[in-house]
């Protein structure tokens, strides 16, 4: 029976990765990510790992990638201004299916904006960042324990899928420190299941239904890797066919496979007439104003995104069908609150809006009022 | 301690450790079988600069995560007294430097003026050792007893080579509330 210990946010995302495999770290230190830099500088070499500071965000997520090509579990952890700068390689790993995790403990923006205050600003860049249409899946924690089991999560989701996984933190949980106790006696790891040189098998090859190469490229041998439309052979092609069936099968590898990939929390939803979305570090507040709600007699409850991208789409539908009411509740202009819009698109269901983008956190009576706020 | 949630506010300048402090009451406290949040915030400066930090205790899981209404607020400089001490009442501990000139129509539960930086200056022999001081002072106002897990607790957080001098601020800061 292990022991409670007072950990922060962005040092158990470190210990979750490390517990995931991941033995290459590469980063640029950005304010409020790096802690995550800082411990993996520490935590690498002691578990035969490297930690490499590079010049900047780009060059960051290009070695991730690379340490990733030769079959190394990857990772790299930034903040809005760097997270811009990892856009165009992040485009590359969805192309070129090479799993890797990129960490975003989201500050307020736009540009440098406020370097050490909260934000969930990043919601709809985490998702459509990088150019052209592409798979993406993106987590978000709402607590220091939850750091830990959703950075192993990201990890597993990215050998899964062969895709980046984004975990998508804010400063709210990433500075925050409580009490973490690590029980992995439930935890699976998914670790690389390497191409055989003597297979006689291509590196991006599928078979019938398949929509994710089976085995995965390794060091020590001859492949082509490209950010250009390619066949099971990894070399570029102009054919049409070719490209449009790697374009749907990357789509599809995610949009497919939601029930696998999804996940969500529901508290205090069961009779509630109201329901409030949120995700991240603003759950922590929902919570409690749902709790202070309820002690007043609102018919109140929370349902928040763990999973962002891909959204929990279908059991959102479904909970909007039987409440009159849903406010999202987000530390941005209303990002999630367009998903939220075009999933429930319901007239007797009226959605309303709390956002912050001041730097400040939502305090539980800001909510509690839009709660109370009967139109 | 009170039954619920006990919600500490500490102030100073960037560069004082009151960010450490509220580290180590958070250990201490979740050491001690309590639910703990701590958490921070301050501008981009090293040094200087309003610092605010915070700790909140509860016997029960923590929501929300930052101070709604201080049960317990230390201020170190008199530009953090003037900006925090407009957000406490009556249910509010108010532990301040005695240097500083608190105004009249301050609002708290209990005034305790203690010479902390001075004591650190003076007595410890090291102004920086201010913020272990007021871990030693708090833990006494808190009710949290237990000695032997409190140095421990410092002695993990302060850098190799000034265990000594830390344990003699916490000494220090202990008697401060005797006296």
């Amino acid at each position: 029976m292990s022991k409670k210990v007072l950990m922060q946010g962005n040092a158990a995302c470190v210990a979750g990765a490390i517990k995931a495999g991941m033995r290459f770290f590469a980063g640029y230190p950005i304010t409020p990510s790096t802690e995550i830099a800082e411990m993996a500088s520490l935590k690498l070499p002691t578990v035969g790992g490297h930690f490499i500071q590079m010049e900047d965000e780009l060059a960051s997520m290009a070695a991730i990638i690379g340490a990733s090509c030769v079959g190394v579990k990857s990772m790299t952890a930034t903040s809005g201004p760097g997270f811009s700068l990892k856009q165009e390689n992040i485009g590359y790993a969805c192309m070129a299916e090479i799993p890797c995790v990129i960490v975003n403990v989201q500050r307020s923006g736009p540009s440098t904006g406020l370097p050490t205050s909260p934000s969930q600003g990043d919601v709809m860049q985490s998702r459509w960042g990088t150019h052209g249409d592409h798979p993406m899946i993106v987590l978000s924690p709402s607590s220091v324990t939850e750091t830990y089991y959703l950075t192993i999560r990201a990890f597993n989701l990215a050998e899964k899928y062969k895709t980046p996984v984004i975990l998508l933190m804010d400063e709210i949980i990433g500075h925050l420190r409580e009490g973490i106790e690590i029980n992995d006696e439930d935890v699976q790891i998914i670790e690389r299941n390497k191409l055989d040189l003597n297979e006689n098998k291509k590196g991006y090859e599928v078979s019938g239904d398949e929509l994710v190469p089976s085995k995965h490229l390794q060091g020590n041998m001859k492949y082509n890797i490209t950010g250009l439309s390619h066949g099971f052979d990894g070399f570029p092609t102009n054919n049409n066919k070719v490209a449009g069936e790697l374009h749907e099968r990357l789509m599809k590898k995610i949009d497919e496979n939601k029930d696998d990939i999804v996940t969500y929390q529901e508290y205090k939803t069961d009779d509630a007439d109201t329901i409030v979305v949120c995700f991240g570090g603003s759950a922590r507040i929902v919570a409690t104003a749902v709790d202070m709600a309820r002690e007043e007699g609102y018919k109140v409850g929370m349902f928040r995104a763990i999973t962002i991208w891909p959204s929990p789409e279908e059991a959102l539908r479904k909970l909007s069908e039987r409440v009159k009411r849903i406010i999202v509740v987000e530390h941005n202009y209303g990002q999630y609150l367009l998903e939220v819009q075009r999933i429930v698109n319901n007239p007797n269901c009226k959605i309303d809006f709390l956002g912050k983008v001041d730097g400040t956190v939502i305090i539980p009576d800001e909510v509690l009022k839009v709660i109370k706020e009967v139109k | 301690m009170g039954n619920n949630r006990e919600e500490l506010r500490l102030t100073g300048s960037g560069g004082q450790g009151v960010i450490l402090a509220t580290i180590i009451l958070a250990d201490i406290a979740l050491q001690a079988g309590k639910y703990v949040a701590q958490s921070q915030s301050y501008g981009p400066e090293a040094r200087g600069g309003l610092c605010k930090a915070e700790v909140i205790i509860s016997n029960k899981e923590i929501g929300y995560t930052k101070v709604m209404n201080p049960t317990l607020l230390l201020s170190l400089t008199q530009s953090s007294l003037d900006t925090y001490s407009k957000t406490i009442d009556e249910n509010c501990i108010l532990v301040v430097d005695s240097s500083l000139e608190v105004k009249e129509n301050v609002k708290c539960k209990k005034l305790y003026q203690f010479p902390i930086l001075s004591c650190a200056k003076e007595k410890v022999g090291k102004v920086f050792t201010a913020n272990i001081v007021a871990v030693g002072l708090l833990c006494n106002i808190l009710g949290f007893t237990d000695q032997e897990l409190i140095k421990e607790t410092v002695l993990k957080y302060v850098p190799k080579g000034t265990e000594e001098i830390n344990n003699k601020a916490l000494d220090e800061g202990f008697n401060l509330f005797k006296e």
